[in-house]
């Protein structure tokens, strides 16, 4: 009997560390909640405690009940039959039971029935859960299109749809992609028009839209005739009503349970969120950032239990008269694997925590700006927090979704054979890991989105402070070591900005990301090995091979790796 | 008005996930490095409990006998759903078989006052008697239904039930208040719900309160105990004063059940004889095993 959090050392590890006391306070109004609501913390310390025990919870409804149902939820997938989506028996049972436990509102305010959890509380779910069956995180993990509501709708919205995603009622989707509009989402041609009396109805269609079937749907649709770019588009919320046809949902490689539909919207009657023209912009903006930090959990559970899968096999299966786990061929993939799920969830927590905290100075600012109160000094740690934000947000998510293909790669390796067939866990996980560095934006757009902070080096100053810090003993040497990689990736960065050739830019703009990434998960990795003796070993191994792979890629750059772009045409025969 | 209901519960080792530790040499279990959990069938009796509830309103009223780590069971009948708990604990308590133990419950029952349904697991997973429930019954002059497998229909003064029985099953009506032992299939109990850990996790039992105050001369357990009440946290607890009980039926004096001896049996295959297929050697296995009963 499993529990995907109280038997999860790394999890729990992190779940101690959070510095989530500043957000806390925050969101708890210093508290005073804990008047109106029986449920609802007194202090630091019992929202820490609270939060503990609603994951332990999660974890053993994850493990105990979810998990079970994957393979069944993966064979029988969603499926539409006479013009309706439905759920496979096993996501049904699942969505019941973390309904029944209160589970589905984990993101929004207590008056609607939430739980008023910090995301990073809630990311730890969803890592959890996508470790039980990845693609119920495509349903459970739409609790930001409710916060999405809670952040920018109306008190009659609010009032209108949060109670539902509280129960468990409504679920959500986000209606954005269409045939012609996918990475370029500027392209979006839905149709928004207002009758005489001034009520919005909507037209068009939607392709690619996960869980399109949900009962409340955030849409983004064109509102200014003629226009052709982000300017002219806002964001709508309507009800999933018959005006909303599901054309068909995809076959797809792997999240089998996970329905994908093709909408058409019929002169659906919606409703606008903030403000018009501000659609992408602003609402999607929050949205997709949001939802680019849950896939990065999706992929972090991913690897998880593919790791485990791993680890468990190669201890039973026996080769040679013994495990192959005493293989040192076998072993060292499987250190591999294990350092690098627990790089890329120190990477995923910084993350989130950044997250957390740029939201609550948002809101914070908001706050005080409504009360007429002065706010310049959290102006300026929100400036702060949000550049490190638009970094690691694109980064984890690049990172972790690329990361656990590599790893269900390597772990269905050691499964032999045996792995390849369907009746084993890794082919489902090789499967459902695919989509993760596509959709919410391709990896390439994530470095795209990432490149600006890497160029201006927006973490400078965290690593010289890092830099700065004293070290216990050993680790001085895993410390130059990263200041080797800085050096790399400093001059590889003076190399590039130099040649003022944009192409070549933007193809090494990858090599940049990745040794950017190299130098913060290192530090991550370092600063946790000076409290955490067994730390030691997870950053000796990342950092020595991020050097290696540094000095790889700063050789592409400076030997001209990618001079032949400008023959493409020649080369592309 | 609603239908209220009293569901038993017991705290039990946790069988099911034994580690080395716990088995000491002797063969006997080191409860103390056993995990507790609540018994999965009165578990399930708290869900069809609650599932009335839900349908028709009501309260549901738990009560346990045991000592005082049992609020742990208590706190998760909470987390669930239940609305009061009590926790039946005193020392005299102490080697209770299932007839003092039925005593004690019966007893706390007539005190709690009204009810519809008395729920209870069909058996616990340590004692395995399944008497603790029926011997209740009797002793509050209720009729009892055993095994139940699902409840049809809820009347406004019966109940349909059907129970399992070897080999299948047989629908019985009975009229209210009665009680019923569930067996595990009967249902999948619900989750702990969020909000509710949050708002119970603090609930203690008079015995808890008083640990609180011990070493700490600024705490008084009444002022404790008013607050915790206040807070919709207290527990409630009772001893056998509070019950005015008899003492002599209760713990090992009111216990006619005497353990004679703990056995650890081990079965295993003996020595085996190959028996050849001729007809002498047929009859000579044929009187062995009639000389072994087996046969005729």
């Amino acid at each position: 009997m499993p529990n995907f959090f109280t038997e999860n050392k790394d999890l729990l590890y992190h779940f101690e560390r959070l510095g989530l006391e500043e957000v806390v306070n925050f969101i708890e109004d210093n508290f005073s909640q804990s008047k109106k609501f029986d449920y609802a913390p007194v202090n630091y310390e019992d929202a820490k405690e609270n939060y503990r025990r609603v994951l332990e919870v999660i974890g053993d409804i994850a493990g105990n009940y979810i998990y079970p149902r994957a393979a069944q939820i993966d064979n029988e997938g969603a499926t539409f039959k006479d013009g309706k989506v439905h759920y496979a028996k096993g996501t049904k049972e699942a969505l019941d039971m973390l309904s029944k436990a209160e589970l589905m509102g984990m993101i929004l305010p207590r008056e609607y029935g939430g739980l008023n959890f910090p995301t990073t509380i809630y990311m730890i779910a969803v890592e959890m859960i996508s470790r039980a069956e990845a693609s119920l995180m495509n349903i459970f993990g739409l609790q930001d299109i409710g916060r999405t509501i809670a952040q920018f709708g109306d008190a009659d919205q609010k009032e209108a749809f949060l109670p539902g995603f509280c129960t468990g009622k409504y679920t959500g989707a986000m209606a954005l992609t269409e045939p012609d509009a996918g990475s370029d989402l500027q392209a979006v041609k839905l149709h928004a028009y207002q009758d005489e009396k001034g009520n919005w109805f909507l037209r068009g269609v939607k392709r690619f839209i996960t869980n399109g079937n949900g009962e409340v749907l955030l849409v983004l649709a064109r509102t200014e005739p003629g226009s052709k770019d982000a300017r002219g588009l806002s964001m709508f919320v309507c009800y999933g009503d018959e005006t909303v046809v599901v054309r068909r949902i995809e076959h797809k490689l792997g999240i089998h349970g996970s329905p994908t539909c093709e909408l058409q919207f019929n002169d659906t009657p919606a409703q606008l969120i903030g403000e018009r023209r501000f659609g992408l912009l602003k609402y999607v903006l929050y949205l997709m950032n949001r939802a680019r930090v849950g896939i990065g959990a999706q992929s972090l559970g991913i690897t998880q239990e593919a790791y485990e899968q791993a680890l468990q096999y190669a201890k039973a299966r026996e080769q040679f008269g013994k495990p192959i786990y005493n293989l040192p061929v076998v072993s060292n993939i499987l250190i591999n694997m294990r350092v690098t799920l627990e790089a890329n969830r120190s990477l995923f927590y910084a993350a989130s925590v950044w997250l957390d905290k740029k939201e609550m100075l948002e809101s914070h600012i908001d706050k005080l700006k409504a009360e007429k109160k002065p706010y310049s000094e959290f102006n300026e740690k929100f400036k702060e927090a949000n550049k490190v934000v638009t970094l690691l947000t694109p980064l984890t998510k690049y990172l972790l979704s690329e990361s656990v293909n590599r790893i269900c790669y390597d772990s269905l390796q050691i499964h032999g054979g045996t792995g390849y067939m369907h009746e084993f866990g890794i082919e489902r996980l090789s499967r459902d890991a695919r989509i993760t560095n596509i959709y919410e934006g391709t990896s390439q757009m994530q470095i795209v989105a990432a490149a600006g902070s890497v160029i201006n080096n927006v973490l400078a100053e965290y690593f010289d402070e890092w830099e700065k810090r004293s070290y216990k003993g050993s680790l001085n040497k895993l410390l130059e070591k990263i200041i080797e990689i800085r050096a790399l990736f400093n001059d590889a960065l003076k190399y590039v900005k130099d040649k003022k050739d944009t192409y070549f830019q933007d193809v090494a703009a990858k090599d940049l990301v990745d040794l950017y990434g190299f130098i913060y998960i290192s530090f991550l990795l370092l600063n946790e090995s000076n409290e955490d003796q067994r730390k030691v070993f997870i950053a000796r191994r990342y950092i020595v091979d991020s050097l290696a792979k540094a000095r790889e890629k700063y050789e592409s750059i400076k030997n001209e790796l990618y001079a032949d772009i400008l023959h493409a045409d020649t080369i592309l025969i | 008005m609603g239908i209220n209901s009293i569901v038993m519960v017991k705290q039990v080792p946790d069988t099911a996930n034994i580690s080395g530790q716990v088995m000491k040499e002797d063969g006997t279990v080191n409860r103390a490095k056993l995990p507790a959990i609540l018994n999965h069938e009165d578990k399930t009796a708290l869900e069809l409990a609650l599932r009335i509830k839900d349908q028709y309103g009501g309260k549901v009223t738990i009560i346990t006998m045991g000592p005082p780590r049992a609020s742990d069971v208590l706190r998760e009948c909470l987390f669930m759903g239940a609305d009061e708990a009590y926790l039946i604990s005193d020392r005299k308590f102490a080697g209770a078989d299932t007839l003092a133990t039925s005593y004690v419950l019966s007893e706390t029952i007539k005190k709690i006052g009204s009810y519809d349904f008395i729920f209870a697991g069909r058996q616990a997973i340590d004692g395995d008697t399944a008497q603790v429930g029926p011997q209740t019954a009797e002793k509050l002059n209720i009729p009892q239904i055993t095994y139940t497998e699902e409840i049809l229909e809820v009347g406004k003064s019966s109940v349909k039930v059907r129970r399992k029985i070897d080999g299948g099953y047989e629908i019985l009506e009975s009229k209210l208040p009665v009680l019923l032992t569930v067996i595990k299939d009967a249902a999948f109990p619900r989750p702990f719900k969020a909000k509710r850990i949050m708002a119970y996790k603090n609930a203690k039992t008079l015995l808890e309160l008083e640990k609180l105050t011990e070493g700490n001369s600024l705490l008084y357990v009444d002022q404790l105990k008013e607050e915790y009440i206040a807070r919709g946290l207290y527990i409630k607890t009772l001893t056998m004063d509070d019950l005015k009980l008899d003492e002599t039926r209760c713990g090992i004096h009111g216990s006619p059940t005497k353990v004679y001896k703990v056995e650890s049996v081990v079965l295993a295959g003996g020595n085996h004889e190959k028996i050849n297929p001729t007809q002498e050697e047929l009859s000579r296995l044929i009187v062995k095993l009639m000389e072994d009963h087996i046969l005729g």
